[in-house]
């Protein structure tokens, strides 16, 4: 019986706590960078598309959210022809950006993404595209590669060496 | 003539006050749960959140107003009616200030229980004409529980009745003025208050409804405007055992500077707000507890209540 009437007194002090309750529209919870949020697809520092169409996130995709297809440049640089995203699917697990070799797709802190229409919530290309790099930057893929794109040939990237002709050693 | 249109506007000034308290407690209860739960609760419809009442009407109306194809349906539609019937008239013997009650019985406590006995009726019909497993274990329970309670809430009221001397209402207010009944009769306010949660099926004793047991127990069938009645109906049932504990054991409108009928409403709204904190703190009883409680603990307690305040009342020269 005491207890009850402690407990009953001690629900009582509640009334006086802070409030847990964050009025939403008005307020809005503290999102951490890494939160996983709405998807984009960022560029490297020169301002180009990031994206080399490896289909890696669309295999690594566990809900198959994600539609893309490769195509290639003259100068043999690779992009999505069309890069599709269907929101409605997507389960924000964040496996796409994990699975991105070159840091091209990465989950933002936003969450505010509802839509009356259903089909308006399937992204395209142009709709996950940003101007900057996100997360990561100063990072462009194609200087640390080892390919040949046009204007930069083998051995001119990053920290690379000119090749070595191996038949010249053997003489 | 004049007599019956004073009547009439207390008739349904009461009526009015009743359900507008009752409806008030759709937005209240969860008010005062969040508040002791560190939330906010519905805020955003008008002020306070108060428009909260009207939306949730306006939606309950709306709703398709179901019958099950394997329901009983003539009983089935009935029994959400003799809930809002039963609790409404009991507020016919409830006296909200000086002069302002409808019916002046010199019953009116019996009156009371009598109406009581039949909201249960009420709950019982329902489960058994919803034809399906839950609610008739909510209606077994509601039934079984009414076995239980209802000896000792009438028990527990009887001390009030020797101290006071009468079975009307009015008469037991007037008996207040010196003492309120809550100090003499301190156990039996206890009881009541038990009984009074399982009078109007609240947490901690809302075992007919048990919603992570049993769906929603005996109205798990209902929807729409009578899923309404019984929802309403709960909220009338506090308020009326929240007025009768006060004008049994806390002296009614009587107090000091205010009006009755304003000290009538804070001590009604202290003890409705009571309710609430209640069911925010307690934990449900399992069933075979409750019966237990009541029959071993509870009955023997009110009886030797009742006793003690006879043998007071004897020897201090009786009424």
């Amino acid at each position: 019986m005491i207890a009850l009437v402690k407990a009953l007194w001690a629900v009582f002090l509640h009334a006086f706590k802070k409030r847990a309750t964050i009025e939403y529209p008005e307020n809005k919870a503290y999102c951490a960078p890494r939160w996983r949020g709405r998807i984009v697809l960022t560029r490297d520092p020169d301002g180009k598309e990031r994206c080399v169409g490896c289909y890696l996130c669309s295999a690594a995709c566990p809900v198959s959210c994600i539609a893309l297809q490769c195509a290639e440049d003259e100068t043999g640089r690779r992009y999505p022809k069309f890069f599709r995203i269907n929101f409605s699917r997507c389960i924000f697990c964040g496996y796409c950006e994990e699975a991105c070799p070159t840091y091209a797709i990465q989950l933002t802190p936003d969450y505010e993404m509802s839509e009356y229409n259903r089909q308006n919530l399937v992204y395209e290309k142009e709709d996950l595209l940003i101007r900057g790099q996100g997360k990561y930057h100063g990072y462009n893929f194609y200087r640390v590669a080892g390919v040949s794109i046009g204007g930069k040939g083998k051995g001119e990237g990053e920290n690379e060496q000119p090749p070595i002709d191996v038949r010249g050693l053997a003489d | 003539m004049s007599d019956t249109l004073v009547m009439v506007c207390t008739i349904a000034g009461v009526l009015g006050a009743v359900l507008t308290a009752a409806s008030l407690l759709i937005w209240g209860e969860r008010r005062l749960l969040a508040l002791w739960q560190d939330r906010l609760g519905p805020n955003r419809v008008g002020p306070l959140g108060l428009a909260q009442v009207a939306a949730d009407v306006i939606k309950i109306l709306t709703k398709e107003d179901w019958v099950p194809p394997f329901a009983d349906k003539p009983v089935f539609v009935l029994a959400p009616m003799i809930i809002m019937t039963t609790t409404l008239l009991s507020f016919a013997v409830i006296c909200f200030g000086p002069g302002i009650v409808v019916a002046d019985l010199n019953v009116g406590l019996l009156f009371f229980l009598a109406m009581s006995a039949m909201g249960v009726y009420s709950v019982v019909m329902a489960g058994w004409a919803s034809n399906s497993k839950y609610p008739l274990l909510g209606a077994l329970r509601a039934a079984g529980q009414m076995f239980g309670y209802e000896v000792f809430m009438g028990l527990s009221l009887m001390g009030v009745v020797m101290c006071a001397g009468s079975f009307n209402l009015r008469e037991i207010v007037l008996a207040q003025r010196s003492l309120w009944f809550c100090v003499p009769q301190a156990a039996g306010l206890a009881i009541f208050l038990i009984a009074g949660f399982a009078e109007t099926r609240r947490l901690p004793l809302d075992l007919p409804e048990t919603e992570n047991e049993l769906v929603a127990g005996y109205h798990t069938e209902y929807s729409g405007m009578k899923f309404g009645m019984f929802y309403v109906g709960e909220y009338v049932g506090i308020v009326l055992v929240s007025s009768l504990i006060t004008v049994l054991f806390f002296g009614g409108w009587l107090g000091p500077w205010l009006p009755g009928v304003v000290w009538f409403c804070i001590k009604t709204v202290f003890f409705v707000c009571f309710f609430v904190l209640c069911r925010a703190t307690l934990m449900r009883p399992r069933y075979d507890q409750l019966m237990s409680f009541g029959w071993k603990v509870l009955l023997p307690l009110s009886l030797v209540n009742l006793l003690v305040t006879a043998a007071v009342v004897l020897a201090r020269g009786g009424r």
